[in-house]
């Protein structure tokens, strides 16, 4: 349920700090590991778990998320699989907010009605659909309402000021700023001109924003940190389970503890820099 | 299901074709897309955007293709008048050009300087390639590996022109994949950069922009059979595989309710084996490459690889005008295998002199099917949307010869 989402970014406000939203895809390298990993997210630092539906054609994927959809679809993940993974994430974990990230067309196939109440029963939060604008949202959103699922739509660098307020019109939860025009995890934004982006859609929305694609190392998730309400890192964590599969793709004992440390090491730059700027006169 | 007072009306403000097309795109793309939309709606107005594409596409292109009566064919099918719109000889060697273009033309007006494109066949990239050469535009086409390895001529052709081919080895390294890419690259480089399309597929306004570039075929079809016979032709024929060479020559005809429409889709190796590239006769509506349409896909949504001898027709879907007229009931859709398109494509060389594109031979091979039995004052049209040349290499291949 979307008040999960509010419930964690209320939660961070108190602290004073900004939140980690880790990405992963759901069944990369393959259904069991994907389950272990993201159970392991909370505990290593991630502030909300974002995952990934494995669709064939990620059009606003770069090269990394685009392998992990790939190993994911190899390994058989399904969209029932995906929502299976989150139902057994729920049993013991009922307060992380799990958002579902991916491609209209697995949802459509499924029927937009019946996918909404089977995520919202697995305890799925808000779904991130990319390829379904505004417009066109009346497909999915009466639905999703009722599912008290929350709809988190990305804003992005040629979202024109004529045009944010229709964006985000009935979002909710977070909204989701792409900082770069551009596929996932290829370059990065400049900080300023994240500082700009977030200073116009704050005119527009009190939901907080997440800030994603291009943030690879703690120091860049810090320096969002500083800014926005949350960091959203994906493409650097599956980088790091590409680097640890065997020649067959099968993990590597390392795999799990690799991918995990990356997110501490992330989790930690985002906390050290809300410090920093309190302890600044 | 009610009937519409037209057929040619669509899509609407949104990009509607009853359920179809519409605009499936990350919002990074979104206001860009509109951009495009609006320049479109005005260029439209602007008579002297049609008259500088009328221009180029008389004295560049080569327009109008002739409408020739295939004689012997129609002497060996020994049923209906079978004429051929003869798309192949325009500049370029297809039909291709009259969208790329307008398009460039556009892309031009909007003040874009780099143009980027994707292509099965190569037929759709040699044309970009070509109107990027004649207005000094930078162009990047991307290409699956599948096809760059059965379309060799066609790469060469584009790097000659001063185009760079960025080959694609995702997916099955086929057209679908290279449309992903060129939308990756629209994404990154949103700026200066324009995405001609090749087909009447894509977020709106590219299926009707696509069409409209593409009804130049029916338009000038529609007077030349007046010419030739004083009257509408009874059936037209064109193979399918984004459809825009089917959609250019049906849709000024769609409101004739004496004219029967015929759209020929790759059936690879057979529809039952799942190996082909015939969306309408084995797919279902799905959302990809920002259109809604008949896809072909898995029961969880995933897209599957399409399989057909051509390049061309190698696309897992099909624009959305089509999978509109088919529900419709105004045109209907058959699968043509490889084999019976490699027939086809022998029987033209030989009889009339033309070597036909694998694309069209799809087309001919249904002809072959239907002319006999119709009568011999039924006039029949196959659209000629594209030479052999570039198939000379995969055909010699498929039939044992070492070129």
């Amino acid at each position: 349920m979307s008040r999960r989402i509010e419930a964690r970014f209320a939660a961070l406000r108190a602290e004073g700090r900004a939140g980690l939203v880790a990405f992963l895809m759901a069944g990369d390298p393959d259904g069991a590991t994907s389950a272990r990993l993201i159970a392991g997210l909370p505990a290593a630092g991630a502030d909300l778990i974002e995952i990934g539906m494995p669709f064939s054609d990620p059009m606003a994927d770069g090269p990394a998320i685009q392998a992990a959809g790939q190993r994911a679809l190899k390994s058989g993940m399904t969209l029932q699989g995906t929502l299976d993974i989150v139902r057994r994430f729920r049993t013991a974990d009922a307060t992380t907010p799990v958002v579902l990230m991916g491609y209209y067309n697995p949802v459509y196939r499924r029927g937009g009605e019946r996918f909404v109440a089977e995520a919202a029963a697995a305890g799925v939060d808000g779904l991130i659909i990319v390829d379904l604008p505004p417009e066109e949202a009346d497909e999915l959103l009466p639905f999703a309402e009722t599912a008290g699922l929350a709809v988190i739509r990305l804003t992005a660098p040629t979202t024109d000021e004529a045009r944010l307020p229709a964006v985000l019109a009935r979002s909710s939860g977070f909204v989701y700023h792409v900082a770069i025009a551009g596929i996932t995890g290829t370059k990065s934004a400049a900080t300023a001109s994240i500082a700009e982006a977030l200073a116009r859609l704050r005119r527009h929305t009190r939901l907080p924003v997440a800030v994603g694609f291009g943030i690879k190392t703690p120091e860049q998730a810090a320096e969002v940190a500083r800014l926005a309400d949350a960091a959203v890192v994906g493409s650097a964590l599956v980088q790091r389970i590409a680097g640890n599969l065997d020649a067959a793709g099968r993990p590597l004992p390392d795999l799990e503890g690799a991918v995990l440390a990356e997110v501490r090491a992330l989790a930690a730059g985002i906390r050290a820099a809300r410090r920093t700027e309190r302890a600044a006169p | 299901m009610q009937r519409p007072n037209t057929y040619r009306g669509g899509p609407d403000e949104r990009g509607h074709f009853g359920l179809f097309g519409v605009r499936f795109v990350a919002e990074t793309l979104m206001p860009l897309i509109l951009a495009v939309e609006r320049a479109w709606e005005a260029a439209k107005k602007d008579p002297s955007f049609a008259s500088e594409l009328a221009y180029y596409l008389e004295h560049y292109a080569g327009r109008p293709s002739p409408l020739f009566f295939a004689e012997r064919l129609t002497r060996h099918w020994g049923g209906a008048k079978i004429y051929m719109k003869r798309e192949e000889l325009n500049h370029t060697g297809s039909h291709k050009i009259n969208n790329t273009l307008g398009q460039i033309l556009l892309a031009r007006r909007m003040g874009k300087r780099r143009i980027i494109a994707e292509t099965g066949a190569g037929q759709h990239g040699v044309a970009t390639a070509t109107v990027c050469a004649l207005f000094n535009l930078p162009c990047v086409v991307y290409m699956g590996t599948t096809d760059i390895e059965r379309q060799k001529p066609n790469v060469f052709r584009m790097r000659l022109l001063g185009a760079e081919v960025v080959p694609v080895s995702s997916g099955t390294g086929t057209l679908k994949d290279a449309m992903n890419e060129a939308l990756r690259d629209w994404v990154a480089n949103v700026e200066d950069t324009f995405y001609i399309i090749g087909t009447a597929a894509g977020p709106h306004p590219y299926p009707a922009m696509v069409r409209d570039f593409q009804s130049v075929i029916g338009r000038e079809l529609r007077e030349q059979m007046r010419r030739a016979e004083g009257r509408l032709p009874d059936t037209l024929v064109a193979c399918i595989g984004g459809g825009s060479n089917a959609i250019g020559l049906f849709h000024p005809f769609l409101d004739d309710a004496s004219v029967r429409m015929i759209g020929v889709e790759a059936g690879g190796l057979g529809i039952a084996t799942g190996k082909h590239a015939a969306s309408l006769t084995g797919g279902v509506p799905g959302v990809l490459h920002g259109n809604r349409t008949y896809l072909l896909q898995n029961e969880d949504g995933q897209i599957t690889d399409a399989h057909s001898i051509s390049a061309g027709l190698d696309y897992p879907g099909i624009g959305p005008e089509h999978a509109w007229l088919r529900e419709q009931g105004r045109v209907d859709y058959v699968a043509i295998t490889d084999e019976e398109a490699l027939a086809a494509f022998q029987l033209c060389s030989r009889l009339e002199g033309i070597i036909p594109a694998l694309e069209p031979a799809h087309a001919l091979a249904h002809v072959a099917k239907i002319a006999p039995g119709l009568p011999k004052d039924h006039l029949l049209v196959v659209n000629l949307c594209g030479r052999g040349d570039k198939d000379i290499f995969a055909v010699a291949e498929r039939l044992g010869t070492r070129l």
